[in-house]
């Protein structure tokens, strides 16, 4: 069976398949899995038109909804430029670390495909490589944070937890926004666990590997956050991405341990440290903002 | 197979309900084709009760009843209690890990992690247990688990397992967040979700270096990570639940 014939099929019976798709859900997801049964290569160019008019602005998406997924894209950018730019860099990722950037550049494209997909003309412009500045330096206007970020691997991987660990707290803070649209929120969860998937193989290449303990929480973290991680990889430029958001109440930092005035850390046989590694905190866009504008010409 | 071929159903209904032409619904039965696909390699529901028996099955008080099920329930508090029974689960699954003879001479890496996962399922576990209450619900029982198919002197079958545990975590908090209507469950979900998809991550990556996001967990086309319904997630969890453990999802939202 051929997914295209199908499509085609599916359009001549029922034209209005697609907007159909936006209250059927679960039709949606069958085809979304029937799909994946099938040659990915021939599944690109009809599934794009299907998410665009399934999830498109035909539907109508509520400014919330548009603001929040073009909040991720701009993130999603932003991690794309930087996993790219590391990639032309010669020299700078070698072995291992070079297949698990090249694996995840690849998902943070097909995240920045599928947004735009999702918003259709609302998406905010593509800001090309020239925007950023990875050195943190703002394109010469003050001190850099992270001069080696393109020479030296390390610094380069520092730089990369610290963004995936802001995305997971970024899209955990949209989330909620966007609870009054059950298909845009599944999607922004589908792509929230991926970024933690990210986030904890880039601590673990840090440590040296999944067979190496974690040691020091900056250098050889854990692949996932212990109290606030000693501000990250360069505490004085990283502390915002595991400090808490405002309001603090809201947002608390990543070394929180009391969930829904649960004390974690009163249960039996539990340390301090394990309840807070139990849960991973949300962010707010204003925050996500400052640390993101950190590399923003 | 059949709580799949419900859902098709429920489709089928809806466009009954908009008089919708005869040809159209032959086309459905398409879909359907692809619905039984799907829910044959995300389920595995060759040996699995479904909704329907777990329905047909006379409800007993006595926990040796081995036809009895416990229900999750219905709304924010059901997909509460689904939580719990897949922390539940996890939280039982790793306490065994850590008595194994696996463990007992795993690597200090390895143990180091499970160490870790263990207390993080166990808190997970307990903070379901005592919000639940704390909001005004009632917590499910306890459990009792069946790791019989595991083999805990074995690394593959041990860490093996693990993965599965983990990516049906993810999968089934993803797939239920949108069930959930209170956007402070929602929210609290989404904090433990990352977590587990972290673990998904290490472990995934022990058994194979760079499998962190493997093609049987993220869509290959859309980088998305690919949800499981609670009724397919219930399907896999009772492989592991004991008679009279096995759990049923049938009042939870769908949509």
């Amino acid at each position: 069976m051929n997914i295209l014939n199908l499509i085609t099929e599916i359009e001549r019976v029922d034209p209005e398949v697609y907007e159909r798709l936006d209250q059927r859900r679960q039709m949606f997801r069958h085809f979304a899995g029937f799909g994946k049964k099938l040659a990915a290569s021939a599944v690109p160019l009809a599934v794009g038109s299907m998410f665009q008019k399934a999830y498109g602005q035909s539907s109508g998406l509520s400014d919330q909804v548009k603001f929040v997924l073009n909040f991720a894209l701009g993130l999603e950018y932003l991690e794309y430029y930087f996993y790219q730019t590391g990639l032309d860099s010669a020299g700078l990722l070698t072995g291992q670390a070079r297949n698990s950037v090249t694996t995840i550049r690849n998902d943070e494209r097909k995240h920045v495909d599928f947004l735009r997909s999702v918003l259709g003309s609302a998406a905010i412009a593509d800001p090309g490589a020239g925007a950023y500045d990875f050195t943190g330096a703002k394109g010469g206007a003050r001190q850099a944070l992270f001069p080696t970020v393109f020479t030296n691997q390390g610094t380069f991987l520092a730089v990369a937890q610290a963004l995936e660990d802001t995305g997971v707290r970024a899209y955990k803070g949209g989330a909620p926004l966007l609870i009054s649209n059950n298909t845009v929120l599944e999607a922004a969860l589908n792509i929230h666990s991926v970024e933690a998937r990210h986030a904890s193989h880039i601590r673990t290449v840090r440590r040296g590997g999944p067979q190496a303990v974690p040691g020091t929480l900056n250098s050889m973290p854990k692949s996932w956050i212990s109290g606030n991680d000693n501000g990250g990889p360069a505490p004085s430029a990283t502390a915002p991405v595991y400090g808490a958001g405002n309001p603090a109440a809201d947002y608390p930092g990543e070394e929180n341990t009391t969930q829904a005035g649960v004390n974690l850390a009163s249960l039996p046989g539990v340390t301090m440290a394990e309840a807070s590694e139990a849960f991973d905190e949300p962010l707010d866009p204003s925050t996500v903002l400052a640390i993101a504008g950190n590399f923003i010409k | 197979m059949s709580e799949i071929f419900e859902e098709s159903s429920a489709v089928e209904k809806a466009v009954d309900k908009s008089n919708t032409p005869l040809q159209r619904r032959s086309f459905l039965r398409f879909t359907g084709a692809g619905v039984v696909l799907t829910g044959l390699v995300l389920a595995g529901c060759d040996d699995s009760l479904t909704d329907d028996e777990l329905n047909a099955a006379a409800s007993s008080d006595s926990k040796g009843d081995n036809n009895r099920v416990v229900n999750v329930g219905s709304g924010d508090f059901g997909i509460l209690n689904f939580a719990y029974a897949l922390e539940q689960l996890e939280a039982a699954f790793y306490a065994a890990v850590l008595a194994s003879p696996y463990y007992a001479s795993a690597s200090p890496a390895e143990r180091a992690a499970l160490k870790d996962l263990e207390a993080h399922e166990r808190i997970h576990r307990e903070f379901l247990k005592t919000g639940i209450s704390a909001n005004g619900g009632t917590p499910i029982e306890d459990l009792e688990p069946d790791f019989s198919s595991i083999d805990f002197s074995s690394r593959s079958s041990v860490l093996g397992a693990a993965m599965a545990f983990e990516d049906l975590g993810v999968s089934a908090y993803n797939g239920a967040g949108p069930l959930i209507s209170n956007p402070v469950y929602l929210g609290l979900a989404g904090k433990i979700v990352s977590v587990e998809a972290r673990h998904a991550a290490l472990i995934r990556d022990l058994l194979r270096y760079g499998n962190f996001v493997g093609s049987d967990v993220v869509d290959t086309r859309t980088g998305l990570e690919i949800s499981m319904r609670p009724s397919q997630v219930a399907a896999m969890a009772n492989k592991y639940l004991k008679p009279g453990s096995k759990i049923n999802v049938s009042k939870l939202p769908r949509d």
